[in-house]
Order: C-alpha cells, then structure tokens, then sequence
C-alpha cells in the first residue's frame, strides 16, 4: 500500500516501540460506547497503567476550509453551524464578527445584544452537554437526563428566535436574520428558572458524590504553564486558575457592559473543569438577563448595499433592488482584499476565525481556530501515568466536538 | 500595549522583522520575518519580558498560488499577561516547502505543525512527528492546497457506481 511521504500508520507507530512483552497494546474508539466523539486512542498499557498514548483525530474530518474556499461569504454561515454543533451560535457570531472586520462595518447596537444573548444561550447548552454527556460516561446517567432536560428548555429559546434548533444559520454578515420575539422576557424567565433548578440538582447530584470526587478529583491534571504553552484555552486554561477570557480580556460586541466575572479552578483537573463550567453557566444566565434589560430598539441589520441583501419589497419592485440582489446572490459580497484574525469565546475557549480575501465575492481562506483541537493535543500529556479509566473522564471534560475538532 | 507600541518594541529588539502597515492589517500587528530567522524571533518574542506572548494561539499556512514565495505560514500570538496580539508571517517556496519547526518554543505547534504538513505538505524541519493528523495515513496529496483537485476522490475500498450497478438485480428491460 503507498502512503504519502512521512506518514507512519498505527500499526508502524506500535511496531517501533516494541520489545516490553509487558506492555499491552490496545486501540480504544473510534467508536467507544462511552466516548461522545468519534476519535481513536492507541494506548499502551502496562496492566490499567497508560504508557504511552497516541491520539488519532480526523474521523470527522469534512473539509470546512475548503468548502468555505468554493461559495461566497454568506455561504460559509451554515457550514460554520456544523463547527461545534453543541453551541453553534457562537460560530456563527465568531464567523459574523471575522467578516464584518474584514469588511470593515458594525453591526447595529441591537444586533450586537442579540447576538451577545443569542452566543450566552449557546454557551449554557454547550456546557450542559459536554457535563452531562461527561456524567453519564462515569454512570450518573439521572444526572445527565436532567441536564439534556435542561438542554432542553434552552433549545426552545434558540428555536423561538431562530426557527430551528441546531442548524440555525442566524448570523448574516451585518446582522443577524430575525429579531427576538415579543414575549421573549417572559420565555427566558420561565426557561431560566427551570434551567437553575436543574443546576442546582445536578449540583447536589455531583459535586460531593462520592463516586463522583474520586474519579474526577486529581485526575487529567496539566500545569498551568503547560496549559498555555500546550495552547489550551477556556474553561479547561481557567481549571488550572489562569482567567483568561476573550470576553473579558479583549471585549468584543457589548460584553463590557455587563457585569460578571470569570469562574477560575486552582488544581487544574477534571473536578475543577466540572466546577468552572457550572459556574460559567449561572454567569451566562446573568448576562443574559442583564442584556434582556438593556438591549435598545432598533434596526438588526446594517442597510449597507454592497454587503447585505435588500429587502424583498425593493428586490421585487425596483430594478436598482433587483439588480442590487443578483449581484450579491451571483458574485457575491465583494470584502476588500487583506487578511484579518478575530479572536471570540466559544464555549470550548479562543474560537479564532483567520480570514483571507483577494477582494472577489469567495474567500480565498478561512480558518478556524478550533478550541478543542489544541486541547486534544495535550491529551497525552494529561493521561500518561494515568489509569485507563481516566480517559474517559479526561476526555468527556475535554469536551472535544468533532466537528470542531477535525473540521 | 497598542498595536504601534507593540510593532515599535518589536522593531527595537527585532531589526530583522519587516513590520507591515497597520492600515493594510485591519489595525493588527503583522510581521513577516525570513524562514532562518523566525524560529529565534518566536522565541525572543516569548520570552521579551515587554511582550511575553506566551500562547501560541494558532499556526496555519495560506497558499497563495501563482505567487513567489508561494506559501506563507502564519502564527497567530498571543501574550495572556499582557492582552496583546501579534501576527507573524514566515515566507517559504517550492513544491515541498520548508519551515523550521516551532515545536520548540510551544508544544501547541505540535499539532498545528502536523495538520499545516497535512493539509498543505509544508515541512517543518525539526518536528519529532511529522505524519498526517486528519486525513488517513494513505491518503495522498494535500487538499487545502489550491491546485488540488477538488472532485478528487481516494477510496480505501472499490467504489461503485448506483446507477450502473445497483446493489439490487436489475429488471429486464429497464
């Protein structure tokens, strides 16, 4: 069989590290009943004891950079959805943001709360999964239902605004598709009363089991200088007590108006990655709320011809409308040629859009900063040493989203 | 620190970088700097106690095709202490380009390194690992490069076609 010049396949990855007879050598995934992502990792085990481990990723490997190379700006949205599919707002307003500094406008001041409402919706049920999944991996599977619940109530809210629950497609370049509905103050109270109620369950359920403690309390721990230097951000980077949020440490949208703080561990290991999403969630509801008091009226879209379809009224009664509407649909928005990097906090950490246009309507690049992919990387130093069973709970904590891992 | 304190710092204790105009960056902080010197300017850049961009954010490539140097390879920094950002672009040029690799200076180029050799077969000399991170091991070629086929297909088993031959028998006559 060829293979491309210096690639080694699994079997020669074991090959060259033999000669222990002790050592056992066994592949775990890629699909593993208690693993939420497909992945692989080729262990090797002196008794439950892990040697050395490595970690395959690409099983959902789909091409979103080059697919987002072939259509125009506005073609990428719904791709960028599929990302990280457990809070796919967030990639959608990470995308949007990119774009829009590319293009060099701002969306509206309402636009902006939205979508600031919106991408916190999204963190919670990001982080409900990745919990909850996490739970049920280790056998507290009430706990996990109670969180899916929970998941839930949120998904409602996103389907309210949006029309769909996953494949939402809601950012647009300068805007975003459709406003709040009118009785939105009341859905979020109803929905976040439920959603603290289930907190504070699965709180009580998790945080001094027995059970729980000892298989999460000092297990996957990484130094925080290793954590930076491995390139982990997020709640994993913020499990080791380093605060870096983009939210507050570079604000973006209208994240310095709100008043909330970043939720840090001290030991940086699985049970305080658990403690610092839970926290991080009741911080999301607060800056909901604080954005449902003061969002402002407005429009929630920018009007500006060379980047955002007019409305369908012009398109079907005017020909400079008309016209305006083939162009974008046919050659899409026409970005000025140059290069910009635009930084958000997605729900895993630093969700980095580096976008490349020539100055015709199609990306020349797009790439996404994945989260989760650099977390992955140092899967291997959190699990040497550690028992096999480690890797499920390491891994569940991690969080890894395949789509947005493999892309 | 602003993006013209940043480029101004760097340009003192980095004669070597060629900092670019902010107005053409979108207002960020971009150098570009020769493949033989970038991988001790990463490292100065790490370790400057004005700068200290202790995170290495992200480190992918861009083809740009039909250009000298065709590729460049971009590292995305980032100093946690003090909030700044900084872009630097590495130049390289060929059919198999080479890179030295910055796996020495953050262990987060490790895999950042093997997915830019994946996806576009950039070398990076010095990497312990070089081998493919999302596509399979038998896969060849580098699909984000820009003369890649795009309707290119590699199967690891036959592939058949539905319509000339169904896996159910077909009618006589149709």
């Amino acid at each position: 069989m060829r293979r491309a010049p210096g690639s080694t396949a699994p079997e020669q990855f074991y090959e060259d590290q033999r000669g222990d007879d002790d050592i056992m050598e066994i592949q775990m995934g890629p699909s593993h009943p208690a693993s939420h992502g497909t992945v692989k990792f080729n262990l090797k085990l002196d008794g439950e004891t892990i040697v050395a481990i490595d970690v395959e990723i690409g099983y959902l490997h789909r091409g979103f950079e080059k697919m987002c190379e072939q259509g125009t700006w506005n073609h990428c949205f719904p791709y960028a959805d599929r990302l990280n599919y457990a809070s796919p707002l967030l990639n959608n307003v990470g995308f949007a943001l990119a774009v829009e500094k590319l293009a060099g406008i701002e969306a509206p001041e309402r636009c902006q709360y939205i979508r600031v409402i919106v991408g916190e919706i999204s963190r919670i049920t990001d982080h409900l999964t990745c919990l909850g999944m996490g739970a049920s991996e280790i056998g507290a599977i009430s706990a996990a239902f109670y969180m899916i619940e929970a998941r839930e109530f949120l998904y409602d809210l996103v389907e309210a605004i949006t029309g769909a629950r996953l494949t939402v497609t809601y950012g647009r370049l300068g805007g975003v598709t459709n406003d709040l509905p009118a009785d939105f103050n009341d859905r979020i109270a109803h929905c976040f009363a439920s959603v603290r109620g289930v907190l504070a369950d699965c709180s009580r359920l998790l945080s001094r089991n027995r059970i729980f403690v000892d298989r999460m309390v000092g297990v996957g721990v990484i130094p925080k200088d290793d954590a930076i230097s491995w390139g982990i951000t997020g709640p994993l980077l913020r499990a080791t007590g380093v605060p870096y949020d983009v939210r507050k440490a570079e604000p973006y949208l209208v994240y310095d108006r709100f008043d909330f703080t970043v939720p840090t561990g001290t030991n940086g290991d699985n049970y305080d990655r658990f403690n610092v999403r839970l926290a991080e969630m009741d911080q999301s509801m607060k800056i909901v709320e604080q954005a449902m008091a003061q969002i402002p009226d407005g429009p929630i879209t920018v009007t500006d011809p060379r980047f955002v379809l007019p409305p369908k009224n012009e398109v079907y009664g005017s020909i400079e409308g008309l016209m305006n509407h083939f162009k974008l649909v046919i050659e899409g928005q026409k970005i000025p040629a140059g290069e910009a990097y635009v930084a958000t906090e997605g729900g895993n950490g630093e969700l980095g859009f580096y976008l490349v246009s020539d100055g015709s309507g199609r990306p020349y690049r797009v790439r996404v900063r994945p989260p989760c992919f650099y977390a992955m990387g140092a899967l291997g130093q959190m699990l040497t040493g550690a028992m096999i069973a480690d890797v499920i709970t390491t891994f569940g904590q991690i969080n890894m989203i395949g789509g947005e891992c493999d892309r | 620190m602003t993006p013209e304190a940043l480029l101004a710092r760097v340009a003192t204790i980095l004669p070597r970088l060629v900092p670019l105009p902010l107005a053409d960056m979108r207002g960020q902080a971009v150098v570009t700097a020769a493949a033989d010197v970038a991988i001790d300017a990463l490292k100065t850049l790490r370790d400057d106690p004005a700068l200290r961009f202790d995170l290495l954010a992200d480190l992918t490539a861009v083809d740009y095709l039909g250009r000298t140097p065709r590729w460049e390879v971009v590292y995305q920094l980032r100093s946690i202490e003090y909030g700044h950002r900084l872009r630097v672009k590495v130049a390289a040029d060929g059919d198999e380009p080479v890179v030295p690799t910055a796996s020495g200076v953050w262990k987060s180029a490790l895999w950042a390194e093997r997915e830019a050799y994946d996806m576009f077969g950039i070398r990076f000399a010095g990497h312990p690992d070089l081998r493919r991170i999302l596509m399979y091991p038998e896969f060849q070629g580098h699909p984000l490069r820009k003369d890649y086929p795009l309707n290119q297909r590699w199967s690891l088993v036959p592939e058949r076609d539905p319509i000339t031959q169904p896996w159910y028998p077909r009618r006589e006559g149709t």
